[in-house]
């Protein structure tokens, strides 16, 4: 009998290895996917963002963490897909135009996958147009845009006002993170949203899902 | 005895302010890679350079934060490493012209390790590129700064380290409630810790958060390593005006704080995001009144 106590336990501390064991051997016995991830592994990655506000988790626990989650989901997702069940939320998600860091966008997708969405990850340095493309390809409800550089945030503005331009604005979700953005800067601009770490830009996504 | 004794033998070094907002003001386009200018406009990098030896600056730094070959490939630039750190010494040394040491800058490489973004043998080997030119070109010791993962810092020093020259490292303390831990969730004591046992020459704060948060993590880092200690502050937290930071804090208030960086074990004090020449200049004059 599969213990999904370890499951969540797995999750919590970052222990890959046992998370796809664990679901590996749930599977074999005929658990649903679904209950998996929503009654053990969701509340254990809600427990990992909750310690990193706390302050006793920081940025690798968080990647362990989503590590762990994701090699889990990897197993799941087939079956999920095969069952017709839909992702919590599509998020099209990159660091703006003129802007080459990506660490902090990379752990916001990795939190965002374990937190059940689809991620479609357009890199760094992306110019407005393939947001509007993936946007439109991808049916995404949800824009999430990451800078690191002060002289670099006025493209996330630029890229708003594409979406604008475009006519999908209204169809999607902007939210704006990274290291020197502020929420007022968030709402100078005119985003929906603004997640101060990677685990505020989960709970930000979720409340978008749910509203959509 | 330190190999930065003589530096510091006649009290506490005022070194530089930030370089990258200047080189905006003198046209380096938004997003563009500042490391570039040293090929194509030195004579503006240069005058940046010469304005913080004028307003008193005793340590100069280099425009070669993200000169690692890693960064570099991002703006397709990585064959170039060596070429571009060498000019950026050749720079401030002219800047410097006998008035101002200089101390190299070697930035993160901007990858995580622990997301297998890259692998320790690639950074160990793009650091000792960046060294090698680094110290071929005349610099006269090596800052390793900015730094947020331990094990990030300890490849770049113990790349650094076989130059010969004396190494700094600097870490950037900006997360948790108190800024008191790097990204990576470092404390002040880890990082003097590992890098006093990894062979660093002095270690140290800089980025991040303003400059009354760096008295405490002076403390704390003077509490478990004997080196000196090297501390660049940000001009407060930026503010946002018609799409442009603002710094907070004026030149005057930031430099009433080298009293209390001295008392907690400061040794090397200067500014990062935000500070001008005009907060060298206001800290050069609180040293003459210590």
């Amino acid at each position: 009998m599969a213990d999904l106590q370890k499951l969540y336990d797995a999750v919590l501390n970052g222990d890959q290895k046992t998370a796809v064991a664990v679901t590996q051997e749930a599977l074999a016995e005929g658990f649903d996917p679904m209950e998996l991830i929503t009654k053990h592994m969701v509340p254990a990655m809600d427990e990992v963002g909750r310690r990193f506000e706390c302050e006793e988790y920081f940025v690798p626990e968080l990647l362990l963490s989503a590590r762990a989650m994701k090699g889990a989901l990897e197993l799941l997702r087939p079956l999920l897909a095969a069952s017709g069940a839909e992702p919590v939320g599509r998020v099209v998600i990159g660091t703006v135009k003129g802007d080459l860091h990506d660490i902090g966008k990379n752990l916001v997708a990795s939190m965002l996958e374990g937190g059940g969405f689809e991620v479609i990850d357009l890199g760094a340095d992306v110019a407005p147009e393939r947001f509007i493309e993936a946007v439109r390809e991808k049916n995404a409800r949800i824009v999430a845009l990451s800078a690191l550089l002060t002289v670099t945030m006025p493209s996330m503005r630029k890229t708003i006002e594409a979406l604008e331009q475009a006519g999908v604005r209204s169809d999607v979700k902007v939210m704006v993170g990274g290291a020197p953005v502020t929420a007022q800067f968030a709402a100078e601009i005119g985003a929906d949203g603004y997640g101060e770490n990677a685990t505020a830009a989960v709970a930000l996504a979720r409340k978008f899902a749910q509203a959509g | 005895m330190g190999r930065l004794e003589e530096w510091i033998a006649g009290g506490v070094v005022i070194t530089d302010g930030a370089w990258g907002t200047r080189l905006q003001e003198l046209g380096l386009e938004p997003g563009a890679l500042p490391d570039a200018w040293n090929l194509e406009r030195p004579d503006r990098v240069e005058q940046v350079a010469r304005e913080y030896v004028e307003a008193g600056s005793e340590v100069i730094l280099t425009n070669t934060f993200r000169s690692n070959r890693i960064t570099l490939a991002g703006a397709g630039l990585e064959g170039r490493a060596a070429e571009i750190n060498a000019a950026g010494v050749a720079i401030s040394r002219r800047a410097a012209a006998g008035r101002a040491r200089v101390a190299a800058s070697i930035g993160p490489s901007g990858k995580m390790l622990m997301a297998g973004e890259v692998t320790p043998a690639e950074l160990h080997a793009a650091f000792l590129e960046q060294a090698g030119a680094l110290a071929a070109a005349g610099a006269d010791a090596l800052l390793i700064e900015t730094m947020s993962d331990l094990e990030e810092a300890r490849i770049a020093l113990s790349a650094a380290r076989t130059t010969g020259l004396p190494v700094i490292v600097s870490f950037a303390f900006d997360t948790g409630r108190n800024r008191d831990r790097t990204m990576m969730g470092v404390t002040p004591e880890q990082a003097a810790a590992e890098m006093a046992a990894g062979g660093a020459d002095a270690v140290g704060a800089n980025c991040g958060a303003g400059i009354d948060r760096f008295v405490p993590l002076c403390a704390r880092m003077r509490a478990v390593c004997s080196l000196p200690l090297w501390i660049k502050a940000n001009a407060g937290l930026p503010e946002w005006r018609d799409g442009r930071a603002f710094y907070s804090a004026a030149p005057g208030d930031f430099a009433a704080y080298l009293a209390p960086l001295k008392e907690a074990g400061a040794a090397f004090v200067g500014g990062c995001c935000g500070t001008t020449p005009a907060f060298i200049r206001a800290l050069a004059a609180a040293r003459e009144s210590l």
